[in-house]
């Protein structure tokens, strides 16, 4: 009889399952043990699947919450995790993971991942995602004694893999495959993301702030790893002027794509006419949005336009606590090449601000709503513009800074009595 | 207390450059490729300024794998690849060739060895899109706090959608996300269809663990609806049920405050988000299905409710039309109609934040009947 009767109805249908890969592992590894490979996890595969029954019996985990581990000289980037069902699968007691920094773009040598998988076939479970949600290759299980040695192997491969964000840090930065692959990439994500990753290693791997902060870079309006929904700072590609069309490869497309239908009537604005007779398309570019579909719809024939850079949007989480949010606008255009210089000049003195006056676990996008978008807007040095919102406020209850007020007899007397006005400016810089 | 550092040491050296690991196909036309088509499904035929040309060739992975799946994997690489592979943001692995008559032998030694369908592509200049694979966290597998298990659930659902991935017969891009708890690690509130765990009971307090492991104020703290008192004498805290939403935070913060209730935790469903910016702005999702029960090992009901959604968008949308540029056509009302989906109490929005709880209620008569 099967020790995981409700397992084993997993691998059915045709989707790759996760049950066989934890059983592969398994056995793969019992292979290697008596080939005579050191392996310092024997076992522990087949526990995770036992545990993983009794949650199917149970319908709930059995992880604890983790204590503190980590490896030298770092304080994120190694996550505890217990079994509750320590005592009866010992193999499984201490079963932390680690999180490894990926390659911007999660492009690999097999050479690389090799020895990354050798190092945790011998220092850990076997079990891996590729990728965890932030885009860490997440190392799955072992116990607190090899997170060490498991790093220090890191350190001596060639090249070496460094460990990436967890906790209350900047988290490891991630990019779609911009330029390596894409044609829509309005910037180097790839570039931005290594050179953000290696300017801020310290802010990643030390965990400092309020809460975690997420950099995610996109390069053109698709967004095809998320910023603008999972990261506090979303960078998206876009561009300004016109979009560059060939009318030749138009005259291709409408040789079998109905292009009225398809691209003029989606165009959200109304920006595209096309005439039928000539098969050449217009667009009115100062009602565009920029929003991707026809460039979509028709890759050979329509291109960003040649003035590129990036949106800013701040703020994205998912719901804990206030509630689930989509970055808004805070910077609308920055050029391509000043992204890497504009985007530290603004996000030091958000982390400084933050981190002075955030409350434990609050997201900059939270913070942001306590503090007032006027104050960031100063705080950041950006001048306010018509394109962060969707349309002006509704209520009159807005702030007037002292300075925005005609001097009068109770404006005097209020400050006598030591009324306070609004102000823009951190507290700290008044004192 | 300074120890001796061996001469290989060192800390915060970065992850290895990107361009360590691109072919070189790909470093000599970095930035400058001209357009890309789909040639079937999984396959993306990319031409580059210069006139070279790359298949990309996709295929579903179920994000947790073993290392000797990795290892199978660098082999093909080895073999069609130069040694050179990459994963996407939604968990697929791609393979980059340059010599197209080798596209058939990949596909057939990835499937048959490793055992990962091709698909998870879409053609958008000819409206054909194929579903691509689920987004998700660790569930039962290695968290702490889910409410749901995730890879079970994922597998049970892409088995049901598998002929989606692996064809492009949809109308438009349809994203799945799946997060066991309101942490959401898979921020997946921006989905097409989405699945969150909820827990639907406040946490039972352990007023042993909390003595032991949490600081009160703090506790007391985490609760975004001030649902936690500190209760000084007893040197523990409690929990208003009336007010306490369930979110975890409070456990998140502190052990003694487990929430788990296997017959009440569950999963919750919502439709209708997107991040793209492709015609229809970025969009949250929205709740549509209140609370289906853990029923490992398959999850028949979240299976159920999953193709529902999923067909009435599939079956009535327009060409390129996502889930909310599609509901918002038809109307909600109309949408719950066709997936056959009742509408509670549960859904209209009593969160305490009141501009989200407004821009949901609907003004004006306007209504589809």
């Amino acid at each position: 009889m099967s020790e995981t009767p409700l397992l084993d109805q997993i691998p059915d249908g045709p989707w790759p399952s996760f049950v066989k890969e934890i059983r592969k592992t398994a056995e793969l590894q019992e292979k290697a043990i008596k080939e005579g490979k050191e392996i310092k996890m024997p076992g522990c595969a087949r526990a995770v699947l036992k545990q993983l029954e009794r949650s199917y019996e149970d319908k709930k985990t059995h992880w604890k919450h983790g204590g503190i581990v980590s490896v030298v000289g770092y304080g994120g980037g190694v996550i505890g995790r217990y079994s509750d069902l320590g005592d009866e699968l010992p193999e499984v007691h201490h079963f932390h993971t680690i999180r490894v920094n990926m390659p911007a773009g999660w492009f690999y040598s097999t050479k690389a991942l090799r020895q990354l998988m050798d190092v945790w076939e011998k220092w850990g479970s076997g079990l891996l995602n590729m990728h965890g949600s932030t885009g860490d290759i997440i190392l799955l299980g072992t116990r607190s004694e090899y997170l060490q040695p498991a790093f220090e192997d890191m350190m001596k491969m060639d090249p070496p893999f460094d460990i990436g964000g967890s906790g209350s840090d900047l988290r490891t930065p991630s990019c779609c495959m911009g330029p390596a692959l894409c044609e829509f990439a309005c910037f180097d994500t790839l570039d931005l993301c290594y050179d953000l990753t290696m300017e801020y290693q310290n802010e990643l791997h030390r965990p400092m702030w309020p809460y975690k902060f997420k950099f995610k870079i996109s390069g053109c309006p698709n967004d095809c790893v998320a910023a603008k929904a999972r990261s506090d700072f979303a960078i998206i590609g876009t561009w300004k002027g016109d979009i560059q069309i060939d009318q030749e490869a138009v005259k291709e497309y409408a040789e079998w794509m109905d292009i009225e239908e398809e691209v003029v009537k989606l165009c959200p604005t109304g920006a595209i006419s096309y005439d039928a007779e000539k098969k050449e398309i217009k667009i009115d570019n100062s009602n565009c949005v920029r929003c991707m579909h026809c460039i979509n719809k028709m890759p050979k024939a329509l291109k960003p336009g040649k003035e590129r850079g990036a949106t800013i949007c701040i703020g994205a989480k998912a719901p804990c606590v206030e509630g689930a949010i989509i970055g808004w606008v805070a910077v609308p255009f920055i050029p391509a090449d000043e992204l890497k210089d504009r985007v530290k000049e603004i996000v030091e003195p958000l982390w400084d601000w933050w981190d002075d006056e955030g409350k434990f676990r609050e997201r900059i996008g939270e913070f942001l709503w306590r503090m007032g978008m006027g104050k960031f807007l100063r705080v950041i040095g950006q001048e306010p513009d018509v394109r962060m919102i969707k349309h002006p406020r509704t209520n009159p209850f807005m702030y007037f800074e002292e300075k925005e007020l005609r001097p009068s007899k109770v404006v005097e007397e209020l400050k006598k009595r030591g009324i306070k006005f609004k102000s823009l400016e951190r507290e700290e810089e008044e004192e | 207390m300074a120890t001796e550092k061996p001469p290989w040491w060192k800390t915060d050296f970065g992850p290895p450059k990107y361009d360590l690991f691109l072919p070189e196909v790909i470093k000599k036309n970095y930035g400058k490729w001209a357009y890309h088509e789909v040639i079937r499904p999984g396959v993306i035929k990319r031409v580059a300024e210069s006139g070279d040309v790359v298949y990309t060739v996709r295929f579903g992975t179920p994000r947790l794998i073993s290392i000797y799946t990795v290892r199978e994997l660098c082999d093909i690489a080895d073999k069609y690849c130069d040694g050179y592979l990459r994963w996407t943001s939604r968990h697929n692995v791609e393979f980059i060739l340059t010599d197209e008559s080798k596209i058939d032998d990949l596909i057939k030694e990835v499937e048959e060895k490793v055992g990962f369908p091709c698909g998870g592509t879409w053609d958008t200049p000819r409206g054909k899109y194929g579903l691509t694979n689920i987004i998700h966290t660790q569930g039962w597998v290695h968290c702490h706090t889910p409410a749901i298990d995730a890879s079970g659930i994922v597998k049970a659902i892409m088995d049901e959608l598998y002929e989606y991935f692996v064809d492009m017969k949809l109308p438009g891009l349809c994203r799945i996300s799946l997060a066991c708890c309101a942490n959401m690690c898979g921020a997946v509130h921006a989905s097409d269809i989405s699945l969150v765990g909820i827990h639907r009971t406040p946490p039972l307090v352990d007023d042993d663990a909390v003595r032991r492991m949490c600081e009160l104020p703090t506790t007391a703290a985490s609760c975004p609806n001030a649902a936690i008192r500190v209760n000084a004498k007893k040197k523990t805290v409690e929990v208003d049920g009336e007010k306490c939403m369930y979110c975890g935070n409070c456990y998140t913060m502190c052990p003694g405050m487990p929430l788990f209730d296997p017959e009440n935790d569950g999963a919750a469903i919502l439709c209708g988000g997107k991040v793209s910016d492709a015609r229809h702005p970025p969009e949250l999702s929205k709740v549509v299905v209140p609370w289906v029960p853990n029923e490992p090992p398959r999850w028949p009901g979240i299976v159920e409710y999953i193709k529902k959604i999923f067909m009435a968008w599939a079956n009535n949308a327009k060409k390129h039309e996502r889930m909310i540029e599609f509901i918002e056509r038809i109307g909600w009302e109309r949408f719950f109609e066709l997936a056959g989906l009742e509408f509670s109490w549960h859904l209209i929005d009593d969160f305490r934040v009141p501009p989200f709880m407004y821009a949901s209620y609907r003004v004006g008569t306007q209504f589809r009947w």
